[in-house]
């Protein structure tokens, strides 16, 4: 008998295990080909059968060779658990099961660090799933008609004058404006976040942007997309739709040779730009495409060769927030006459509260929004480190922000957008209508808009294979196969239909509480029954 | 529900009138208080009308507390009606032991409108944190010209503690804003009921306000005025001082304010920007639930409007002598029988009604 080497590699010491009936088996293939991550392989076993033709027991023992499906023992082609072996199997004859007793972990680490995608397996915590919308009106108010009533669904972007700075003189009984005062757009509170092209594929993107366009032009609804860092399309940019799209800028700035080139071409400003200074994910950490998603149109849409692109940690040249303030968001400004509100996103920290003060006093008045981005967030490749052991929730954070602004009377004046884990349960209204009602003026959300496209990776260890060029659904891949794997036009409507339902939610929750327009700091209507969250963010605590 | 009412009348009216116009309302109401804001005073009052007339509820001790602050910031005692009251038994009232209504002259001339009105202010703020440290009483208004009743219990009965139904002379003004019913939602505390006053400004609120917390949290940076928040009713108040005192707008961005114009239509219209930067800068004023305000400003004029979605009545009817404004048509009828019914104004929910000092009635869709 052969001896065991321990340091062998086993399916035993994989995240998943291959349950495979060969019983059930037709050996059509379809499985294997599927499987993106090559973590099953066809195999020949040997097998021992003994069967009886006689009418009298008269047992005949053979030996033969059978074709089997095998999974791999590899930590380079480890399974994922995506599942697409199972969804194309005809006769139910395989599927992958978790293994509790994986190994891989720790086993993984022989060429670095491990990176993936996805978004934090480790902090799934979910403090908003135990706040409730407990200020019901009844009797004294009445509750509206989610129905019947209309409801004035918008949120700001864009730098918002305290009243008194407002430069308005009063002749003959009306209001004149006598000096332009910064750009503000009011949108839905829902942002398509940002993710880029090279993180998407190229046809995933486009879904989500179909998808954005259609609900403005046939559903009413502004619905505002973040770029990603990465550019866009040229067509696009010379189109009226880029008035449906936010731009981003992020510490690699790729994209924005070509969006520089275009702007003499635009035929309308966009939504705004947003700075990016960091991401819930991986905070402190930039940007990653690693080179196997940087096909031919990723480097020419970017204007790089093929290579792992790594965005820096931070925006070289800016020291210090005043310095990015005066620097970035002045030229950003200025680059679209100062007719395009200019936000900025950042990774939730226990320093957000600072960084909102510093933008909310600056003298300059330009900054547009403050994207406060949690641990929660996904993405499309980090180290595992970063996904798991660095960043900071979102809700309390959103809410720290919104009393600092209160203490100074400044609420409202530059929107906060809360992100990172808003629809982590497939629930975005409620998770909006609670991060609004604790001071958000809407929230951004992307893992979920991908997850409707047909992404099914989740924040148990499934798939999160994001940075390897392999998405089994064709969405996080520039590879043309794996691509045609999506239905840009069925994702696309998928996306819609959330989103109209998402809307009729957010109605049903406005309507109970008797408002008719969106509930911004509205920390009465919650209730939570956790008596620390309670204490925390400052609402009533129920049991 | 509260009911509210208001009158505005060329001729002086009692106190009586007022009651006469709630009375017939009140299955809506649970006859808990009564409050009242009385302006462009006659009778005792009718020689000081450019002086600030104080207007508290206190103990011996409150009173006395009242008139050593007074006497230290040169203030003057001009006249005063100390009502005699009638202690009838069973009467339902919750009597302070002394209500003193007193006409100040001020320290000295001061020419700066503005100055004379934080002076004002600022001493009946200092006035109330002295009676609410030491819990011996509440002052409501110091203002030329305004005078405020408050009292627990039922206001027939407290109507006859005070022997308002005498008509004897002594209390009667040109304007009265009024309401019969104590704050329910909350404690029941004698600042709770409206109406409310400011610096000239009195407002009555019918309904619930359901953005109170996004209110309060912006209003107490606004103004050091802008205080108590016992009623959600106040933000009513406290937001039409600043609209029209503080930021100086006329009275229809009052109501673009307080009940905003949807997006939608807000696109449709010329003065969209205007619009727009108000519902941006000033979007933790809006008020959302069912409402119906009336208020009286400083010029004498009144104002009804009601919620963006019509949830709370109001109607204004009058001759050419009365006007009134209340929540129900049976407390118009009981004072103004004889009227035009068919002039009758119900102001739907985008409409502002404006009473000037002629009585003329003007209304303008928001």
């Amino acid at each position: 008998m052969e001896a065991v080497k321990v340091q062998d590699i086993a399916v035993n010491d994989l995240p998943w295990k291959i349950e495979y009936n060969s019983e059930r088996c037709t050996m059509c293939g379809s499985c294997v080909a599927s499987c993106t991550f090559k973590a099953i392989k066809v195999d020949v076993q040997r097998k021992s059968v003994t069967f009886s033709e006689e009418n009298q027991p008269a047992p005949v023992h053979h030996q033969c060779a059978i074709p089997v499906i095998k999974q791999v023992a590899s930590i380079e082609n480890f399974c994922r658990g995506c599942g697409m072996c199972e969804k194309v199997c005809p006769n139910n004859a395989i599927r992958a099961v978790r293994n509790p007793d994986s190994r891989k972990t720790l086993l993984a680490r022989d060429n670095g660090p491990i990176k993936r995608g996805g978004r934090t397996n480790l902090n799934s915590q979910r403090t908003l799933d135990k706040i409730i919308v407990g200020r019901i009106s009844q009797m004294t108010d009445p509750s509206l008609d989610s129905v019947r009533h209309t409801f004035d669904i918008r949120s700001p972007l864009g730098r918002v004058l305290s009243p008194k700075e407002l430069p308005f003189k009063m002749v003959d009984g009306e209001l004149i404006s006598m000096k332009k005062t910064p750009p503000v757009r009011w949108i839905y509170p829902l942002i398509f976040s940002d993710m880029s092209i090279g993180a998407l594929s190229t046809r995933a993107w486009e879904a989500v942007a179909m998808a954005a366009a259609y609900l403005n032009e046939r559903c009413g609804l502004p619905v505002r997309m973040s770029s990603g860092e990465g550019g866009m399309p040229v067509k696009l940019m010379e189109s009226d739709y880029l008035k449906y799209f936010i731009i981003q800028i992020a510490s690699g700035h790729f994209g924005w040779n070509r969006i520089i080139k275009a702007m003499p071409k635009m035929k309308t400003d966009p939504a705004g730009v947003l700075i990016k200074i960091g991401q819930g994910a991986k905070p402190g950490d930039g940007g990653l495409l690693q080179a196997e998603k940087v096909a031919p149109h990723v480097q020419a849409i970017r204007g790089v060769p093929k290579a792992t692109l790594a965005s820096p940690p931070n925006h070289q040249g800016l020291y210090s927030i005043e310095e990015s303030v005066q620097k970035m968001h002045l030229s950003l400004n200025a680059a679209f006459g100062f007719r395009v509100p200019v936000a900025i996103k950042c990774a939730a920290s226990s320093t957000s509260v600072s960084v909102y003060n510093n933008l909310l006093r600056d003298p300059y008045k330009i900054c547009g929004g403050f994207f406060i981005d949690g641990i929660q967030g996904g993405t499309g490749a980090a180290n595992e480190i970063s996904l798991d052991h660095t960043g900071h929730p979102v809700v309390s954070k959103i809410r720290d922000c919104y009393n600092a602004a209160v203490e100074q009377g400044a609420q409202g004046q530059i929107p906060l957008y809360g992100g990172g884990g808003i629809g982590m349960t497939g629930n975005a209204a409620a998770d909006a209508f609670k991060m609004i009602c604790l001071g958000a003026n809407g929230v951004f959300c992307g893992k979920i808009l991908i997850q409707l496209l047909g992404c099914i990776g989740n924040e148990q260890g499934r798939c999160n294979a994001c940075n390897t060029g392999k998405c089994p659904t064709g969405i996080c891949t520039q590879n043309p196969r794996l691509v045609k794997r999506l239905d840009v036009d069925r994702g696309a409507q998928k996306i819609v239909d959330y989103v109209l339902a998402f809307d009729a939610e957010l109605r049903k929750l406005m309507a109970p509480i008797g408002n008719s327009s969106l509930p911004v700091g509205r920390s009465d209507a919650l209730v939570s029954t956790d008596k620390a969250i309670a204490d925390k963010l400052g609402i009533q605590y129920v049991c | 529900m509260c009911r509210i009412g208001a009158i505005k009348s060329k001729k002086p009216v009692y106190p009586s009138t007022a009651l006469r116009l709630m009375l017939p309302q009140q299955e809506g109401h649970d006859n808990s208080g009564f409050a009242m804001v009385m302006q462009d005073l006659f009778g005792v009052f009718a020689l000081y009308k450019d002086k600030p007339l104080l207007s508290m509820a206190c103990t011996k001790q409150g009173a006395r507390l009242v008139e050593d602050y007074m006497a230290a910031q040169n203030f003057i005692k001009m006249a005063e009606w100390l009502p005699v009251p009638n202690k009838k038994p069973n009467l339902d009232i919750q009597a302070m032991p002394y209500y003193i209504f007193r006409n100040y002259d001020y320290p000295e001339h001061i020419e700066d409108i503005e100055k004379r009105e934080a002076l004002l202010l600022d001493t009946r703020l200092e006035l109330r944190k002295i009676l609410t440290e030491s819990k011996q009483g509440y002052v409501y208004s110091f203002w030329p010209d305004v005078l405020t009743l408050k009292e627990i219990g039922d206001p027939r009965d407290i109507a006859t503690y005070f022997r308002l139904w005498d008509d004897n002379g002594v209390l009667m003004s040109k304007n009265i804003i009024v309401q019969c019913r104590q704050n329910t939602n909350y404690k029941i505390v004698r600042y709770a009921a409206h109406p409310f006053f400011l610096q000239g400004y009195t407002l009555c609120a019918n309904g619930e306000n359901t953005f109170y917390t996004k209110n309060k949290e912006f209003q107490k940076n606004l103004h050091r005025g802008y205080i108590g928040f016992e009623s959600d009713s106040q933000n009513f108040l406290y937001t039409l001082h600043y609209v029209l005192h503080e930021l100086k707008w006329s009275i229809p961005y009052y109501k673009h304010v307080i009940t905003p114009l949807p997006f939608a239509e807000i696109a449709q219209r010329a003065d969209k920007d205007i619009l727009l930067s108000i519902r941006q800068s000033l979007a933790h004023l809006e008020i959302n639930g069912p409402n119906t305000i009336i208020a009286g400003l400083p010029d004498g004029r009144m104002m009804t409007c009601c919620d963006s979605k019509k949830l709370r009545p109001v109607v204004v009817g009058g001759d050419d002598t009365t006007v009134a404004i209340s929540s129900e048509v049976c407390g118009i009828n009981e004072i103004l029988p004889d009227r035009n019914m068919e002039r009758d104004i119900y102001p739907n929910e985008r409409e502002v009604v404006v009473i000037d000092n002629d009585l003329k009635v003007i209304r303008w869709k928001q």
